[in-house]
């Protein structure tokens, strides 16, 4: 028995050696974000779409990068466990949080321990707001909000707008606000304003019916996909067609498991990404993804991939190595993150000091179950 | 006028899951004397069971249900055996604990072998909406098929519990335990069978209730649950009747709640009438005030 132990110590040690071994060689980058529960095909997307950058970027031979990914179940709580883990295992920067809620927390915690954290899909305005060492990969709220309105009002998609949103998420309510603001000042009629209160609420028919009623021939949803799927069912049971439009929650309404795509038909949404684009560094990008992981990338991949090759950029200007500590590299970072642009999957990007990016908005549509560009 | 009435059928269609699930915890504290919190979670697993059946297995509908009721029973029964009988001479409290044990197990298994992630539950009702005055007031097949769920399981029920020998028992092991036991009633079997049949309706519950919202997770039951768990309250639980007006009357108050007060306190307006029946009569609409012997 008692060699039996010494034997599985043993092993215990000498794997924990290669794990050391693996970590000197390469800049650690801590992932965090829901690989399980409501909210897991954002965090996979994430952390998916990222390994393919840190791939690419390691077989050209020179930095040489390693993922190290946690899951916080889309939950505050959880994200600073995923935080101290990532940091004991030797992070010297993150790439994260996937969603915002999680986001905020654990930016908070960033600030004071100085951990630079770039995100791929935390949206609020919250995640950055008087922290400097937080930064985003993609639109903050507000702007996804204005940016809709804008859209909705420059295409003639409808005359008259309803809205479902979500006021128990601070990621629904931000999009929310600045689409109301934006709305009023471009004189886009807004007949419905509707609300529920959590994100396991299954009835929609009165805010369906409240929308249909008032003849929305637009309806803006700022929510998640679980919702909108269910709103996606029960608009179609009594026959309401409006043109619904999204905004980045609404990516991964396709991968639901057993969803009927046929609802989403004409769904359209907001998203810097479009997978069936034709450039190369797209097709690139979706080819290898479909190849190792067997779907269409959405745009929470192409967030996290773009977030790697800014996080590689910066890395080689400001010349972070192994060795730097986090607190040295999150400085390092700050500075050289305002200086970078970024020809990535999802635009050209710049940053401002506030952490916030910018780039173009555009939108897609989906057609035949798939998201195909507007022209 | 329209508006009115199609939120009522939206009322009355949401309440008449809400019945069906409260039917289930009605009847386990009418005859067990226990409240049953694991009861919405099993109604969980009955969806998965016919998802997995229509979708994986590429069963017709109609079998996939009965699988679902199939596996339910044997679950509810299982369920009893292992975690509620030891507790029969406990205090209520304990059972009760138990029971939101056994709920949040469920709910931990299913995201062990289904997974966190959401699926959409594609409808194994194929009847088409009803359209009713020139278009304006639709009804859709899914709430046609719940409410007449609904109307044929509470006959059965209610003929089941009053005309057969079985159904009897189970009266007489609601009333007095102790005295069914000497007129010879094997008790523990009594109480298994109600378990067995709650349970069955728990997987129609869950196929019913995914079919008309079609978003299914390892926590889909327990939200239904609670407010069902509500109805049976407010109908006065232990009744069958009770369960389903008590379903409908929720049902109804909360979407035109939700039409006319505020959209945001939907749910608020469920639990207030739980507190309000509690304060006026704690017996609920149809329930029966029975005297403690002392």
């Amino acid at each position: 028995m008692k060699k039996i132990v010494a034997a599985v110590l043993a092993m215990m040690m000498a794997l924990s050696c290669f794990a050391f071994a693996s970590a000197e060689d390469a800049i650690k980058i801590g992932v965090i974000g829901p690989m399980t529960g409501g909210a897991a095909v954002y965090g996979t997307a994430v952390a998916n779409g990222a390994q393919i950058a840190v791939d690419e970027i390691n077989a050209l031979g020179g930095i040489q990068l390693a993922l190290d990914v946690q899951d916080d179940e889309h939950d505050a709580e959880k994200g600073i466990n995923a935080y101290n883990t990532v940091l004991d295992n030797g992070a010297q920067m993150i790439l994260g949080t996937v969603t915002t809620a999680p986001c905020i927390a654990v930016a908070a915690e960033a600030y004071e321990e100085r951990v630079f954290m770039l995100t791929p899909s935390a949206s609020s305005t919250k995640v950055i707001e008087g922290k400097d060492n937080v930064y985003q990969v993609c639109f903050t709220d507000p702007a996804q909000g204005a940016a809709s309105a804008q859209y909705i009002f420059d295409h003639k998609l409808g005359t008259k707008v309803g809205i479902i949103y979500n006021n128990g998420s601070d990621y629904s309510v931000g999009i929310y606000q600045t689409f109301i603001e934006k709305a009023k000042e471009l004189n886009l009629e807004v007949v419905a304003e509707t609300t529920f209160s959590s994100e396991d609420n299954a009835d929609f028919s009165v805010q369906i019916a409240a929308c249909k009623d008032n003849g929305a021939d637009v309806v803006f949803l700022p929510i998640y996909y679980t919702p909108a799927s269910l709103i996606l069912a029960q608009a179609k049971s009594v026959e309401y067609a409006p043109i619904f439009f999204g905004v980045d929650g609404m990516d991964g309404i396709l991968t639901l498991e057993g969803f009927d795509k046929n609802l989403a038909e004409g769904v359209m949404l907001l998203t810097p990404f479009s997978a069936d684009a034709e450039d190369d560094l797209t097709k690139n990008f979706v080819g290898k993804y479909q190849q190792a992981y067997g779907e269409i990338p959405n745009q929470f991949a192409a967030d996290a991939y773009d977030g790697v090759y800014a996080l590689y950029q910066a890395i080689q200007n400001t010349g972070i190595t192994t060795e730097t500590d986090y607190a040295e590299a999150c400085e390092l970072l700050i500075a050289e993150m305002q200086k970078i642009e970024i020809a990535g999957l999802t635009g050209t990007m710049t940053w401002a000091a506030t952490g916030e990016v910018t780039k173009t908005p555009t939108a897609v549509v989906i057609e035949n179950g798939v998201y195909v560009g507007v022209k | 006028m329209i508006s009115f009435l199609s939120h009522l059928v939206n009322g009355i269609s949401l309440g008449s899951v809400y019945a069906i699930i409260a039917l289930g915890y009605s009847m386990v504290y009418g005859i067990a004397k226990m409240l049953n919190f694991a009861h919405g979670d099993v109604i969980m697993v009955g969806a998965y069971i016919t998802f997995c059946a229509t979708q994986y297995w590429g069963l017709p509908p109609v079998v996939s249900v009965l699988a679902a009721m199939l596996v339910c029973t044997v679950l509810g029964v299982v369920i009893e055996r292992l975690a509620y009988k030891p507790l029969r001479a406990a205090t209520s409290l304990a059972v009760l604990i138990t029971a939101i044990g056994m709920s949040y197990f469920l709910q931990n298994a299913a995201q062990l072998i289904w997974g966190a992630n959401p699926k959409s539950f594609p409808s194994v009702i194929t009847l088409p909406t009803l359209s009713l005055m020139g278009g304006q007031l639709l009804i859709s097949g899914e709430t046609m098929v719940t409410v007449l769920a609904n109307v044929i399981i509470m006959i059965v029920l209610t003929i089941f519990t009053s005309k057969t020998k079985m159904g009897r028992a189970m009266r007489a092991v609601s009333e007095d335990k102790g005295a069914a036991e000497l007129m010879g009633i094997n008790v523990n079997a009594t109480i298994s069978l109600t378990f067995a049949i709650g349970s069955a309706l728990a997987a129609v519950a869950g196929v019913l209730l995914c079919s008309a919202y079609p978003a299914l997770m390892p926590t889909t039951g327990s939200m239904p649950g609670i407010k069902a768990f509500t109805a049976a309250v407010f109908g006065g639980i232990g009744s069958i009747p009770g369960a389903l007006v008590g379903g409908l009357l929720l049902g109804v108050i909360e979407i035109l709640g939700k039409a006319y007060i505020s959209m945001e306190l939907g749910d608020a307006f469920v639990f207030a009438v739980l507190i309000i029946v509690l304060l006026v009569k704690p017996t609920g609409l149809l329930g029966k005030k029975v005297h403690e012997k002392v």
